[in-house]
């Protein structure tokens, strides 16, 4: 134990907090807001200044976020949420959530300045084989914060990315800007006008395997849109990765509240925990949720 | 300097702060070392497999979790193999956590772990036992001396027995446990419970009712390490929503030789540090040399239990 001066005070204790090492490559650190704005009805845009481990999050990871009491509600368990993006030369990490429950209106209440406990990163994110050229990412909703950074970093590693944007109407597709700029093309589909029916986006993922333009799949957000691109994956050999939710509370493997159950390529089931040894899956072994 | 040091019976620990069964795994190790800990406590292994319960297995209730997991369990074989090991680089001593549905298999169990690296076993009897319709072994007096003396003939180990709150009793199954040769007792386990989402009308665990553990029970299980700690000779480690130092210190005032952190690790998973620290720091800060002179220092001598408050 590392000999801090102790303070008098028992609520002041100075805690050991471990240096980062090599031994160590999650961490609970404390960062401060610098922004958190409404993009649309339903999603918030939370900017956060962080130092340390967390800055190395990679796509389809996730934090354990400590959310403030507010007077309506006193949220005791962290709420986990995928990093939407990391730029760590800036030693910023930005998250995008909808405000549905006591933990995510207790983020909202959150100002520049204020301070937020951040664990992680957590879980396995996005692999990218370097052997393809082209991806398609499907999402739905907030799964769209989860496959951002995905697209970006296949845009960084030279692959090009289709996505296809589902969402209620047109006002809450997000990140539309974030995908055209890395992307080779961007299809919004809505509830509005009916092009989020599975039976048109099915006819799209036809029309990019048949183009070439479907080496791999990724999806977030969508049980229905879930099963849809696992059925046609399954038909075209098209290998893909599904980064899945579950109520959680430690978000290290610990509590085993988080699992899901999976199909193993033996097809034997299986329970995984979503924390640990997802959030992000073989999309061929993932099961209806 | 505050000397840090208790014992558990034979069991020399560093200091009093230990993980609650369940709440803990080796992959905190990816936090900070366990080097710093009183002890370590598996989660709870069974004989058989088991998969645990349905989703949701987890409920945020007030200043708690609500929680039905149903111990998951991959055997002894697959402990021994590939859990044990991840902890052999550690200095604090391993306690290993096990539950079985008989007083007869539970002997099965731990038979098999009498194994070098093993310092302690932790006997979770708030499991239910097939042998008396479901009901915890710990609920009751007689139950607990059964599976106590089956555990006790079965292992030279050091014993500890995990009593549960859901009990009418806990300081007469607390003496049945040591009367039956248990080592020290952890009191207590979650407290049974349930919540109802209002909107569905559908319970909010998979499993309708579960354990509720976290800040919320922390009087019900102090209460009991009071009344245990009181009721036996043994070492008492107190449980159930000890968060910070404060509460580690209330815990051993109320009797209890150590304390085992659980829920409050979720929250923050530095917890168990930080309460070592502020023992020391308390401990300072009160003249105290060694943290040993907290157990039972409670002032109550003169005051009485109201009898109408507290029936028997």
């Amino acid at each position: 134990m590392s000999t801090v001066a102790y303070e008098t005070d028992l609520e002041k204790a100075v805690p050991v907090v471990p240096a980062s090492s090599p031994a160590f490559d999650v961490a609970d650190i404390e960062a401060t807001v610098l922004a958190n704005t409404p993009v649309n009805d339903d999603y918030v845009h939370m900017i956060l200044d962080a130092r340390g481990l967390a800055l190395s999050a990679k796509a389809g990871q996730f934090f354990n976020i400590a959310c403030p009491a507010t007077t309506r509600d006193l949220p005791y368990l962290r709420r986990p949420m995928s990093v939407y993006r990391v730029v760590a030369p800036e030693d910023r990490v930005e998250f995008l959530y909808k405000v549905t429950g006591a933990g995510t209106r207790g983020l909202a209440t959150l100002r520049p300045g204020d301070r937020v406990s951040l664990l992680g990163p957590l879980g396995n994110g996005f692999s990218l084989d370097p052997a393809w050229k082209n991806i398609v990412v499907l999402g739905r909703g907030v799964g769209l914060a989860t496959l951002a950074p995905l697209a970006e970093m296949a845009a960084a590693s030279g692959i090009g990315v289709t996505a296809i944007l589902s969402a209620r109407s047109r006002a809450l597709v997000m990140s539309v800007d974030r995908f055209a700029n890395c992307g080779e093309r961007v299809e919004v589909v809505t509830d509005d006008d009916t092009s989020s029916d599975p039976v048109n986006v099915e006819r799209i993922l036809l029309r990019l395997i048949e183009a070439g333009k479907a080496d791999a799949f990724f999806t977030c957000g969508s049980n229905r849109l879930m099963l849809l691109m696992k059925r046609v994956a399954a038909q075209f050999g098209v290998p893909g990765q599904v980064a899945m939710e579950q109520q959680m509370a430690c978000g290290l493997g610990m509590c085993f509240c988080c699992v899901r159950n999976f199909e193993t390529p033996d097809g034997e089931p299986e329970q995984r925990r979503v924390c640990l040894e997802g959030p992000v899956f073989k999309l061929s072994e993932a099961l209806s949720w | 300097m505050v000397d840090l040091r208790v014992k558990i019976g034979s069991l020399a620990l560093k200091n009093p702060v230990m993980p609650a069964s369940g709440t803990f795994s080796e992959g905190l190790a990816r936090i900070f070392s366990f080097d710093h800990l009183g002890a370590v406590v598996t989660k709870t292994i069974t004989a058989e497999l088991r998969g645990g319960n349905p989703t949701p297995r987890v409920a945020e209730v007030g200043q708690g979790m609500l929680n039905s997991i149903g111990i998951p369990s991959k055997g002894v074989a697959n402990f021994v193999e590939h859990i044990m090991p991840e902890y052999e680089r550690f200095s604090a001593p391993l306690v290993v956590s096990v539950s079985a549905p008989t007083a007869e298999l539970f002997g099965d169990i731990v038979r098999q772990l009498n194994l070098p690296g093993i310092a302690a076993i932790e006997a979770n009897i708030s499991c239910p036992n097939i042998e008396e319709d479901g009901k915890a072994f710990a609920m009751r007096s007689k139950s607990t001396a059964a599976v106590v003396r089956e555990l006790r003939c079965a292992t030279p180990l050091p014993l500890w027995v995990k009593l549960t709150p859901n009990t009418g009793d806990v300081a007469a199954v607390a003496c049945a446990a040591e009367e039956n040769g248990a080592d020290a007792l952890v009191v207590a386990n979650t407290v049974l419970a349930m919540s109802i989402d209002i909107e569905t009308f559908r319970p909010r665990l998979g499993s309708i009712m579960g354990g509720y553990s976290g800040p919320a029970i922390k009087p019900i299980a102090l209460r009991m390490v009071y009344q245990c700690a009181k009721a036996v000779e043994i070492p008492v480690i107190g449980c159930g929503g000890i968060a910070t130092a404060g509460d580690a210190v209330e815990f051993m005032l109320a009797g209890a030789t150590a304390v085992q952190v659980g829920t409050a690790t979720f929250i923050k998973p530095n917890t168990m540090l930080e309460v070592v620290e502020g023992l020391s720091a308390f401990c300072a800060r009160k003249g105290i040399a060694r943290v040993s002179e907290l157990t039972g220092a409670v002032k109550d001598r003169g005051m009485h239990v109201d009898k109408l408050e507290a029936l028997p």
